[in-house]
């Protein structure tokens, strides 16, 4: 009898161990990521999230490759009305108040318990966290940031006796050394043009290159003013009207953002002002040398940032929120933003990136990847307001206007504010 | 030919039973759906920390004084004028020349319904390519015939006729096949008495085949008006609506408004007004036209 | 016999109409295919000398899971257009042949459904099939397009010039309702049932909003929207994998339209009581 007890109770032990040693069910958790660089990119997330995994065993990622931005976003706040939205999302920047007034995400302080944890928080660069913060709080940490700067044909500056390797320094200097690179035929047809700038879709975020260079502030820090037609913004926007207008060194009419680095690459255009995210596409394909530098200066050096943050969504369970934050600090952590860094050519976000050996050596070989960063400090945040897309409408449409010369900036820029207070009217409390 | 509708079988059970599955799906997918869109019209946006009002005609009155609603209406007008004669015109025109026997007719059949069977959105980046300012095909026209480039997708002067070109490419092979069809279902013997009669070929066509092809022209109008406000997924790639406006067409501005904005109700409200319209000229014309159509 | 006095002038002007016509109406896809079959700097020039590349077909492949892309747009068309046929066959043919209480309503009702564009219903739609429990699934993005009113218009004009000298002869031999349905209306239909086909193919096959919101995974994803991976911004458009991925894509279609042209002649040719 004792003996029958004692296996009894032994096989009941066995059991309750087994059952102790069982992981707990795992947390699956859905991200949406974008690609605005394309192709074999979704390989490299893929490597992230599996490596993420096998460091958290109990938490499975479902990465969804979800378009690019505008369809991202698109995507993700139709699912969050319907009740089933992702858990973390990589959005552009400046669509934080966009995703905050549609009560879809949740602030990072939420989560933010450890002290390691802060470190993270605080370790991001100053000039990246603009547009995420709001009413004191933090909601899209940088993930896949970038910066404008400029683009130069060494080739050309040295057919057009310039120095190869001193770009413009300033806008006289653009004006100048544009003059000298715009190449006609013989039948006054321009075969290759000193300049190119984008004026297609994100127009707005090259005008604040001039804008930040010329010290205009568009908005203020909570988004619920603009100022479009100060003197220095117009004076800003009449400089990239001229360009094209009045000292002719860049092709007039809109000039499709997409199509401006095939120009470049293709010779048709000697500097170009882009994204640093196009690095890797004209080192790729550029058969000329190049050089890459920070916009040029008027009172200050400036560009506007620019890219994608990543974001938790708030309507999940408490263990998918748990979850969301590893897999969000993990994904912006110093190895891993390196990682993504090089394979993309965007900026990575915190410094202690840049300090890894990995960064160190591919600033070296490659120090056009580290003008963007050089450039933050000079750096405004991305045009944002409350009801944003409109906002940036109304002043796409102001730039659209004066680079057409259907309407002066300033009138256009006058327009553009009054519709633009107009939008913002109810956000004002 | 005598109106034999008077034949047509008297019974409920039948006709509602053979109705019934796609009156089911139809009534899912687009009449409740479309019912929910009416009143969320009527509602304003629920956002953080405010629930959605009831605001009845608010968004109504806001798109009175939108100035890019009119401006997109407007658009839309002209690029209807612009692409309905022109893609039904050219569609008979082909389905003439294709019925008959001519060498080739298969290649050039195939080249002319080939834009239809292609994305929208890829051939919207083969067009961009084409209007492209220094290197596109068309400014290498220009400039063979001695005139100056042009920025045709970049200036408001010329970008809503470059879409417009692109509609017309696009469709006018999709509405050859449906003329197609219908020529080849035309009885033989109509031509052989129209021969015997001396008739010539303009006269025929204007008098005997236009005429029968009517059934199928009023399918083809109906079609070709909402198309004309259902095509703008070559705006969504080659211009976004601008430069400043100038191709904004309204079904993109009511997709900008409710998934850029996220101004959910007042896209609703355009949504109606939209239908309003198309619903008010497609019916009309179906109401008109199908008296007068002879049917067999 | 043909009508009126035809000179060979004039077939020959015909002719190189319809020819000039077509080449203007193939250039797109023409420049096309020049562009996706070089490399990228050779691809804006028209050198006739530049070196012919599979290169940029090969990235296109490689970037992502096409064939079972390609699986998952050929199972949705083949299922939209099984149930859209039926569906809209027996509707087209209610509506044609019979009279029941309310028809006219309901006709004017299906006409509206042709202006009511499925992608301003698109947040709508995304709510249904989450209760239904299908997002991510073919079904999903196939269901809001089973009930068509393209297609019960089309097939009511089809039905209604349909000589009903037919339908009696079928009913003295003693056929009933599907009966001459099946064996008098759809038989003679054939030439449009291809053309509904074909357009519905196309359509289904290129469409891209509503699959982009309803899709998540490859499993169910469709070409179009794993195409899209090479259109976005940042990087500058690339156009010889543009071009290159557009064809790739619409390269079954084309050639499904070449193969099903001749089917096309033949069923017009047996067509018909001539």
């Amino acid at each position: 009898m004792k003996h029958k007890a004692m296996r009894l109770l032994m096989a009941v032990a066995a059991f309750a161990a087994a059952m102790a040693a069982l992981p707990a069910r795992a947390v699956e958790i859905s991200f949406y990521y974008p690609i605005a660089v394309s192709g074999p990119l979704t390989k490299i997330i893929e490597g992230m999230v599996a490596d993420f995994e096998k460091a958290n065993p109990g938490i499975t990622v479902k990465p969804i490759y979800s378009g690019n931005y505008g369809e991202t976003l698109a995507k993700a706040l139709t699912a969050n009305k319907s009740g089933q939205p992702p858990q973390v999302a990589v959005l552009v920047a400046s669509d934080a108040l966009t995703v905050i007034d549609e009560d879809a995400v949740a602030p990072m302080e939420n989560f933010v318990k450890t002290a390691d944890d802060k470190a993270w928080l605080d370790g991001f660069f100053p000039a990246l966290m603009m547009n995420g913060r709001y009413e004191g709080k933090t909601y899209g940490v940088p993930f896949q940031r970038s910066t404008q700067v400029m683009y130069w044909n060494k080739a050309a500056f040295k057919e057009a006796g310039l120095d190869p390797n001193r770009p413009p320094a300033n806008w006289d200097e653009l004006v100048e050394y544009g003059k000298k690179l715009t190449v006609k035929d013989a039948s006054g047809k321009v075969t290759r043009w000193g300049l190119i700038i984008p004026s297609g879709v994100t127009s707005h975020w090259f005008l604040q290159g001039f804008t930040t260079q010329n010290r205009a502030k568009l908005t203020n820090d909570s988004g619920t003013e603009t100022y479009l037609n100060t003197p220095e913004a117009i004076e800003a926007l009449q400089f990239w009207v001229d360009l094209s207008r009045k000292y002719q060194v860049m092709q007039p009419g809109i000039i499709d953002t997409g199509a401006a680095p095939n120009e470049f690459i293709d010779g048709r255009a000697a500097i170009m002002f882009h994204s640093t995210g196009n690095l890797t596409n004209v080192k790729n394909n550029a058969k000329f040398d190049f050089g890459v530098a920070m916009l040029p200066e008027r009172k200050q050096r400036g560009s506007a940032t620019g890219g994608g943050s990543i974001y938790i969504f708030k309507k999940s369970t408490p263990e998918q929120l748990d979850a969301s934050f590893k897999f969000v600090k993990w994904m912006t952590s110093a190895e891993q933003a390196a990682r993504w860094s090089i394979g993309t050519g965007y900026v990575a976000g915190r410094q202690d990136a840049w300090n890894l050996p990995v960064m160190k050596k591919y600033a070296q070989d490659f120090p056009p990847a580290a003008v963007a960063l050089q450039q933050l400090p000079y750096c405004a945040p991305e045009f944002s307001t409350h009801d944003g897309p409109r906002t940036t409408k109304a002043l796409e449409d102001a730039i659209d206007a004066s680079i057409t010369g259907t309407k002066t900036p300033a009138k256009a820029l006058a327009d553009a504010q009054a519709e633009a207070t107009r939008i913002l009217r109810s956000y004002k409390r | 030919m005598t109106d034999r509708s008077s034949d047509d079988v008297q019974s409920p059970w039948v006709g509602w039973a053979l109705f019934l599955p796609a009156a089911a799906f139809l009534a899912a997918f687009t009449y409740y759906p479309a019912i929910a869109t009416l009143i969320e019209s009527l509602f304003s946006n629920a956002k953080a920390g405010r629930a959605a009002r009831f605001v009845g005609l608010d968004n109504y009155a806001a798109m009175i004084d939108d100035p890019i609603f009119w401006n997109a209406l407007a658009n839309n007008a002209w690029f209807a004028l612009g692409t309905i004669p022109a893609s039904i015109g050219l569609a008979i025109g082909m389905a003439l020349l294709v019925n008959r026997a001519l060498p080739g007719r298969a290649l050039v059949r195939m080249s002319y319904f080939a834009p239809t069977i292609l994305a929208m959105v890829a051939v919207a980046n083969i067009w961009l390519f084409i209007f492209a300012p220094q290197i596109g095909l068309l400014n290498m026209a220009t400039a063979w015939l001695g005139l100056a480039p042009h920025n045709w997708l970049g200036q408001p002067s010329t970008a809503l006729a470059s879409v417009t070109a692109v509609a017309i490419w696009k469709e006018a092979g999709f509405f050859m096949i449906f003329y197609l069809a219908a020529l080849q279902n035309m009885p033989a013997n109509l031509a052989e008495a129209a021969a015997i009669e001396g008739a010539s070929r303009w006269y025929y066509f204007w008098k005997v085949t236009f005429p029968l092809l009517m059934p199928t022209t009023l399918f083809v109008l109906v079609n070709a008006v909402v198309n004309a406000f259902r095509l703008v997924d070559h705006i969504i790639v080659m211009t976004k609506g601008g430069p400043d406006n100038a191709s904004m067409l309204l079904l993109y501005y009511i997709y900008e408004v409710g998934f850029k904005y996220w101004d959910t109700s007042y896209a609703a409200a355009m949504s109606m007004v939209l239908l309003a319209i198309l619903g008010a000229v497609a019916i009309g014309q179906f109401l008109i036209l199908d008296r007068r159509t002879h049917y067999r | 016999m043909s009508v009126g006095a035809e000179t060979t002038f004039q077939k020959v002007l015909e002719t190189a109409a319809a020819w000039m016509l077509g080449v203007l109406w193939a250039l797109p896809l023409l420049y096309a295919a020049w562009a996706a079959f070089h490399l990228a700097g050779d691809s804006t020039r028209f050198d006739l000398a530049a070196p012919l590349t599979w290169k940029n077909f090969a990235y296109v492949w490689a970037a992502a899971p096409f064939p079972r892309y390609f699986l998952n747009t050929f199972l949705l068309v083949t299922l939209i257009i099984i149930v859209q046929f039926t569906l809209s066959t027996l509707a087209g043919y209610a509506f044609a042949r019979f009279r029941w209480p309310g028809r006219n309503v309901m006709f004017v009702l299906v006409l509206l459904q042709l202006m009511i564009m499925p992608d301003v219903l698109i947040v709508e739609n995304y709510g249904t099939m989450a209760k239904l429990g299908l997002v991510d699934t073919i079904v999903a993005i196939g269901m809001p397009y089973f009930g068509s009113a393209f297609g019960i218009f089309l097939m009511r004009q089809t039905f209604k010039s349909i000589p009903r000298e037919l339908d009696d002869a079928a009913r003295i031999e003693g056929a009933g309702t599907m009966l001459t349905l099946l064996k008098v209306y759809v038989p003679l239909a054939k030439p449009v049932y291809l053309a509904y086909g074909l357009v519905s193919v196309s359509y289904h096959w290129n469409n891209f909003l509503w699959p982009l919101i309803v899709t998540n995974s490859v499993t169910s994803r469709p070409l179009t929207v794993g195409l899209q991976i090479f259109s976005s911004g940042d990087q500058g458009i690339d156009w010889s994998i543009i071009t290159a991925a557009t064809l790739l894509s619409a390269g079954p279609l084309l050639v499904a339209f070449l193969l099903f042209q001749r089917q096309f002649v033949q069923s017009f040719l047996r067509a018909g009581i001539r």
